[in-house]
């Protein structure tokens, strides 16, 4: 039984349950349960994902609910016009604060949501058209036709199946072309910006839009809230339930859509049980149960950081292989320039932190077809020039030109696009993710699918085009065997070929290769000169940057050394190693 | 509005900011040298002021007990991993020993010098004890094994320790609100202002323990180990300096930080289990101004938010918290442009 099957099964399951005479308790529960799962399939996007968070679920649940309360009772509206009226100040109001806090370090955000929580539910419970701490009443049922949601064994249906219909849309977009940027963007598990943004892809962009998707959910599960309670007031909305909500997304498993309902689940039904335990325990009567809450968040943080749905996975059968159909249609590809055309031209650039000048007027041009070798002794500078030359520093003085397009102060995605893709001196693969999800990544600029579209699942056919071109280029380096591992089980050698695999499937004019060597033993450096000797007779333009004088001497057509930041010659390997200069510098020897 | 209800919004919003400094500056030292964005730290406000108060009423003051329960813990995660490590008794004995000292002394004296109603000054040397001694507990049980995490991991664990200590506070010291009676009854006139002396007091015990710290941080070898711990933690402990203990340090200066910030206040404001949290995140505001790093920002950040609030409480006191809480936004807005965006390593 393959797991889309068992996952089917208990959507009937849920289903078929307001049908069959079971307790209303349990649907009550069950209804709950169903809206805090909305709220949590946010987080494990927006936390587990991108490795952001937000304190704040419940005010963006809050506005949800307020908007609809606010224009059914006051204003007469139907609770439909709630809920476009709600999503669409949701909408602003995120747009707003990711914007001001995304650019910064990470935890800007969880400060910020913190505090506009806060700030919402004390002006919600002081302003007097919203009916200060006692909130709205006599909401409206929702209808449709003459089909009224009044009872709780219908809402039921419409809270289901908007849990549902979302987890089926989060769990098909991290599977997507946007799926793999924001995968790729947790700090906590050694993602980060520069690898996607070389890529082509805007990361504070999938930032946003994770943190506004999160938002929508909340918001979503606000406007089912005020409808099933018929009123709403300012305590469910408060930094309490907020904090709850990431709670239940700890719990049950930051990074997986199991784990939201999980979460929920053990959240609800354990709060239920310590509200009538723990008054016995201590006397009296308040929030006890946030004492066991808070120990339960920190020990699940040390013991089992990935949550509980991991354990329970581990009973369900596997995921299956994704398929590959090599007979898709084959993605666009560049037109690339002509064997000897002027592909990069570097002109006197310049890099100074402070006092120091890291690179010094360096110069040199690449064909194509051309394999250029950057090599220097330690600290000569050639990272830094790499790191110019592809836009991942930014440039003192200087030009760059890549096929015949000015490309110097513009930023990596812009030189991506230009047609240059590049590997990572330390490899910046996504370790969670298949070797063949890691190179599809490379696709990006090649594909169209945006966040909507990827989770309303007609991105179908271009996923089939990337996936078939991403075997294309795992065959082409030979790891085709390994397309199903996850990437972080592989040794260096191979994580370092399939990097290179992920810049060719962006069909770059020009690949830079950042010390592809380093690090490897003997075996695996043979592997990796033959796909570099293969794709340098397929007609590819490299440039190298390396340590390995063997390595490199075999390998290109011409070679630039670098001393402290200076030019020092250009010729060939042969030119190069007669070189008395670049002995020099090697060696410290004076002749 | 006329100059003499300005002065007098002025001197309370310079007041309240000069503890939010102290709540910011604390909280800036523990993200500096830690990492940890440290939410609880108004929990240590409110169990200082409550602290006082139960002592004033003759009564225990439920924190000995927290402190004692979170002691025994930290013996027992101890004993377990001296065990586990095999280390020698006398070593596990000793460490046992340090750990336990301060927290059954504080409840086996306490109870009974309360009967004897002591005098002020010895009340606070107590609430100061008891609750600086629950800052390296605290550390110990939470944070230490996760002292290599993410922020973002350990900002979850704060957000955890301020659930657990929040509700804590509600077990012992219930849901009504205290006020301390003030350390010194003086009026002063000055023009048309009228100073207390508690306000002096809470001016002068900033300014000092300003100049206290920043004595510490320049001219102690301790306070010159956190410097080089905040800067570099790998290569702070390649020189020598424990990682744990200066989060054990930190936390023990927090702690203290606290208790003072919460016997400054209580006399002026009512004090629950639940108001340390509002305290403390003004204090994070505060202490955004200059980007969780920078203390004299901080410092300048406290007073705006004091004068913030105390002004919009003027203007429209229903929505005071509102308005603090939203100049949050515009200091982001600002922060933006002026942090480059660093995140990688």
């Amino acid at each position: 039984m393959k797991r889309s099957h068992l996952a089917a099964a208990a959507a009937v399951l849920v289903f078929a349950l307001p049908f069959v005479p079971v307790p209303d308790f349990w649907i009550t529960q069950l209804n709950y349960i169903g809206l805090f799962s909305l709220v949590v399939l946010g987080l494990v996007l927006l936390t587990g994902v991108g490795g952001l968070t937000s304190f704040g679920q419940a005010a963006f649940a809050g506005v949800g609910a307020y908007a609809t309360a606010y224009l059914t009772t006051v204003m007469g509206q139907s609770p439909w016009l709630g809920l476009v009226v709600g999503i669409a100040i949701t909408l602003v109001l995120a747009l707003v604060i990711g914007a001001l806090t995304l650019r910064m370090s990470g935890h800007y955000l969880p400060l910020a949501t913190i505090c506009w929580c806060l700030a919402l539910y004390y002006l919600v419970g002081n302003l007097e058209a919203l009916g200060k701490y006692d909130g709205l009443l006599g909401l409206p049922a929702l209808q449709i036709g003459d089909f009224s949601f009044q009872s709780e064994r219908r809402i039921y249906l419409l809270i289901w199946l908007a849990a549902l219909l979302a987890a089926v849309g989060v769990t098909r977009l991290l599977d997507s072309r946007p799926g793999r940027i924001m995968r790729a963007l947790n700090t906590n598990r050694g993602g980060g910006a520069t690898m996607p943004e070389a890529m082509g892809a805007s990361t504070f962009r999938y930032k946003l839009t994770m943190f506004v998707v999160a938002a929508l959910l909340a918001s979503l599960s606000g406007w089912l809230y005020a409808h099933m309670q018929r009123s709403v007031n300012p305590s469910p909305f408060g930094i309490k339930f907020g904090i709850e909500y990431l709670f239940m997304a700890v719990l049950g498993g930051i990074g997986t859509v199991g784990g939201a309902f999980t979460g929920a689940a053990l959240v609800k039904l354990a709060e239920d049980q310590l509200k009538v335990w723990l008054p016995l325990v201590f006397g009296g009567s308040g929030n006890y149960e946030i004492i066991v809450f808070g120990v339960v968040l920190v020990l699940v943080l040390r013991f089992a950081p990935d949550g509980l749905w991991p354990l329970l996975a581990r009973w369900l059968p596997a995921r299956g292989h994704k398929t590959v159909d090599e007979n898709a249609p084959r993605l666009s590809a560049r037109k690339h320039p002509p064997r000897g055309a002027a592909l990069l031209d570097v002109r006197k650039i310049r890099k100074q932190f402070g006092g120091l000048t890291a690179v010094n007027d360096i110069s040199f041009t690449i064909r194509a077809g051309d394999i250029v070798g950057l090599i220097g002794p330690n600290g000569a500078g050639k990272s830094t020039t790499f790191n110019l030359v592809s836009g991942v520093l930014s440039l003192t003085a200087g030009e760059v030109e890549l096929l015949g397009q000015r490309v110097d102060g513009r930023g990596s995605r812009a030189i991506a696009r230009a047609g240059l893709s590049r590997t990572f001196q330390h490899v910046k693969l996504v370790p969670d993710m298949t070797v063949l999800d890691n190179v599809a990544l490379g696709t990006y600029l090649r594909t169209r699918t945006g966040t909507l579209r990827a989770m309303l699942g007609l991105n179908a056919a271009e996923e089939a085009q990337a996936r078939a071109e991403a075997m294309r280029q795992l065959r082409r380096i030979g790891l085709e065997a390994q397309a199903h591992e996850l990437a972080g089980n592989l040794a260096l050698g191979p994580q370092r070929l399939v990097e290179i695999a992920r810049a060719l499937a962006s069909d770059p004019s020009l690949l830079l290769l950042d010390e592809p060597a380093a690090g490897l033993r003997h075996k695996e450096k043979a592997a990796l000169a033959e796909v570099l000797r293969q794709l340098k007779a397929e007609g590819l333009s490299l440039l190298l940057v390396e340590h390995d004088m063997d390595f490199v001497m075999k390998l290109t057509d011409r070679i630039v050394v670098m001393e402290f930041g200076r030019h020092l010659m250009e010729g060939t390997p042969a030119e190069v190693q007669a070189s008395p200069a670049v002995r020099a510098a090697y060696l410290g020897a004076d002749e | 509005m006329d100059l003499t209800i300005a002065a007098i919004l002025g001197l309370d919003g310079l007041t309240n900011g000069a503890i939010y400094a102290l709540v910011a500056l604390a909280l800036v030292l523990v993200f500096s040298v830690t990492r940890i964005i440290f939410i609880p730290q108004g929990e240590f406000v409110a169990f200082g002021a409550l602290t006082l108060a139960s002592l004033q009423m003759g009564k225990v003051p439920g924190t000995v007990w927290l402190l004692l329960m979170m002691a025994v813990a930290a013996a027992v995660l101890d004993l377990v991993q001296g065990l586990r490590e095999k280390r020698p008794l006398a070593r596990i004995s000793r460490g046992l020993t340090a750990t336990l000292a301060a927290p059954v002394v504080l409840a086996v004296g306490v109870p009974p010098l309360i009967a004897h109603q002591p005098p002020l000054w010895l009340q606070v040397v107590l609430t100061l004890a008891i609750v600086t001694a629950m800052g390296p507990l605290l550390y110990r049980l939470a944070y230490r094994a996760l002292s290599g995490a993410s922020v973002l991991t350990l900002l979850i664990v704060s957000v955890g320790v301020h659930f657990a200590l929040t509700g804590i506070g509600l077990v012992f010291f219930g849901a009504e609100g205290y006020r301390t009676p003030a350390f010194w009854e003086a009026r002063f006139e000055l023009g048309p202002l009228s100073l207390t002396g508690q306000t002096l007091i809470i001016f002068g015990a900033s300014v000092v323990l300003l100049l206290a710290m920043f004595l510490f941080f320049e001219r102690t070898l301790t306070g010159k180990a956190l410097r080089a711990t905040s800067v570099n933690r790998t290569g702070a402990r390649l020189m020598g300096i424990s990682g744990d203990a200066a989060g054990s340090q930190t936390f023990t200066m927090a702690a203290f930080i606290g208790a003072l910030s919460g016997l400054l206040i209580a006399p002026s404001t009512t004090i629950y289990y639940d108001t340390g949290f509002l305290i403390g995140l003004k204090g994070f505001v505060a202490a955004v101004f200059g980007g969780l790093a920078s203390f004299p920002m901080a410092l300048g950040g406290a007073i705006g938010v004091g004068l913030i609030e105390s002004f919009g409480s003027f203007y429209a006191s229903a929505f005071k918290e509102v308005i603090v809480f939203t100049v949050i936004l515009p200091v982001l807005l600002w922060r933006s442009f002026v942090d480059p965006h660093h995140e990688e390593h």
